[in-house]
């Protein structure tokens, strides 16, 4: 039962094309260590399904302008100039979802499910004709579940097992990809002994859990952004 | 006052106690500076914070706890964190009671455009269309023209919607304009200024009901 691996062990799983959920709403929750193992080993032609692109020069936005990414599932990137001119410039491919049909997409794939009915964007130019279905008097909108061969997580503690908690705003994506990818690799900075976590607050259970990397520190990259600090 | 601050200041009184609202990136995030300290008042953030508040203490910073705009903020008794799946189904179910959200522009149908620009702007859907077409309240927070003196208040908007016949509301530095089903109702003025004048930089047609002249 126990997950813990060498950063190394764990990053090297990832093969060239993979497609890789990333957790995080912006720096909370971004496993900036993965990240940059990930960077390190140099794995390309990925499909990154993450929220935002991080900030220019932090998290995923080095693995997009390391060139190793070909798509980028993601909801909104307005913080990241330099993805967005790569976006235009038609180097990188970026799929677009509203955030909560992007999570629950996600979601779906982590519950064992194929997909779901909306109505959000139905009259948009998000929605092709070829989405919609008419049911019983009403007209929905087929959403297809997202999943993905890897999730790479932060959480603020876990246990040897696997089982995680995260913290603050920090939770975002990561409950719902460590359900959704196959193989979930997970980083904390705070590991302790099976039995040491309270059962009952547990965001995640091992079982999803595939490898777990503890890390000796955690970075100036976990820590307060000085341009987001307003004075 | 400027522009923003009476836009921002007027915005703060549509918040009434007891409310659960999710103020959008640009100039509604700025509206929460102007809430009184006790008030009895949940901050939605679509990053899954209900009870968020005005941005921490430098000292009581916290680098995993931001709003959606990416400001660390500080939270209020009785508030809760979740995943991005309940955050939205939160949105979706109608449990918000009032969304403020900026605009490029906004018609008399109440359609809404602020995501894209084709050609120019197009960083992504983000929360906002879930939030104007499920929030049962939608205050738009904007200029009443654009930087360069165009009209942002349209007959019929020309970028792609975000929501159809969304908005209740509209404030800018010039007015507080309802939709309703009748047009657009000039219920404030914000400045002193004609109905001619205002009229004459907004492109959809204005209604000016009695007793606004008397006020």
């Amino acid at each position: 039962m126990n997950k813990q691996q060498t950063i190394e062990q764990a990053i090297a799983q990832i093969p060239d094309g993979a497609s890789i959920m990333v957790g995080g709403f912006g720096s909370p929750g971004t496993p900036f260590a993965l990240i940059d193992e990930l960077l390190k080993q140099g794995q390309k032609h990925l499909t990154l399904i993450k929220n935002d692109a991080n900030e220019m020069g932090i998290g995923i936005s080095k693995l997009i302008e390391n060139g190793q990414v070909d798509k980028l599932v993601s909801t909104h990137i307005g913080l990241n100039r330099r993805v967005i001119e790569l976006m235009n410039e038609g180097v990188l491919e970026v799929e677009f979802h509203p955030q909560g049909i992007f999570a629950e997409k996600i979601r779906t794939a982590g519950a064992g499910s194929f997909g779901f009915l909306s109505d959000i964007g139905l009259e948009s130019e998000i929605t092709k004709p070829e989405d919609l279905l008419d049911w019983k008097g009403a007209r929905y909108k087929v959403e297809m579940a997202l999943g993905a061969d890897f999730a790479l997580i932060h959480a603020a503690q876990a246990d040897t097992f696997g089982n995680l908690v995260y913290q603050g705003s920090a939770i975002n994506f990561s409950p719902l990809m460590a359900m959704a990818a196959n193989q979930v690799i997970v980083e904390t900075a705070h590991c302790r002994a099976p039995g040491e976590l309270e059962p009952a607050c547990i965001h995640t259970p091992s079982a999803f859990v595939s490898s777990l990397v503890v890390l000796p520190a955690l970075t100036n990259d976990y820590g307060i952004m000085e341009h987001h600090v307003r004075h | 006052m400027s522009d923003i601050n009476r836009i921002i200041s007027r915005a703060a009184r549509e918040i009434q106690p007891g409310n659960i609202v999710n103020l959008g990136i640009g100039l509604p995030t700025q509206v929460i500076h102007h809430l009184p300290e006790d008030m009895d008042v949940l901050i939605h953030t679509e990053n899954g914070v209900l009870g968020a508040w005005k941005q921490a203490q430098p000292e009581q910073m916290d680098p995993f706890l931001i709003d959606s705009a990416g400001a660390y903020i500080a939270t209020r008794p009785g508030s809760a964190f979740f995943d991005s799946a309940v955050s939205f189904a939160m949105i979706r179910r109608g449990k918000l009671d009032l969304t403020m959200i900026g605009a490029f522009e906004v018609d008399q149908q109440g359609n809404l455009a602020n995501w894209k620009i084709p050609g120019k702007f197009s960083p992504g859907i983000g929360g906002a269309m879930e939030l104007a077409q499920k929030t049962p309240r939608i205050v738009v927070l904007t200029t009443h023209c654009d930087k360069k003196g165009a009209p942002k208040v349209l007959k019929h908007c020309r970028l792609p919607l975000t929501a159809a016949a969304c908005i209740s509301r509209i404030i800018t530095e010039k007015a507080v304009i309802d939709v309703t089903p009748e047009g657009l109702v000039v219920r404030e003025k914000l400045e002193p200024i004609s109905n001619e004048a205002l009229q004459a930089i907004t492109e959809a047609e204005l209604i000016f009901p009695p007793e606004l002249e008397a006020s």
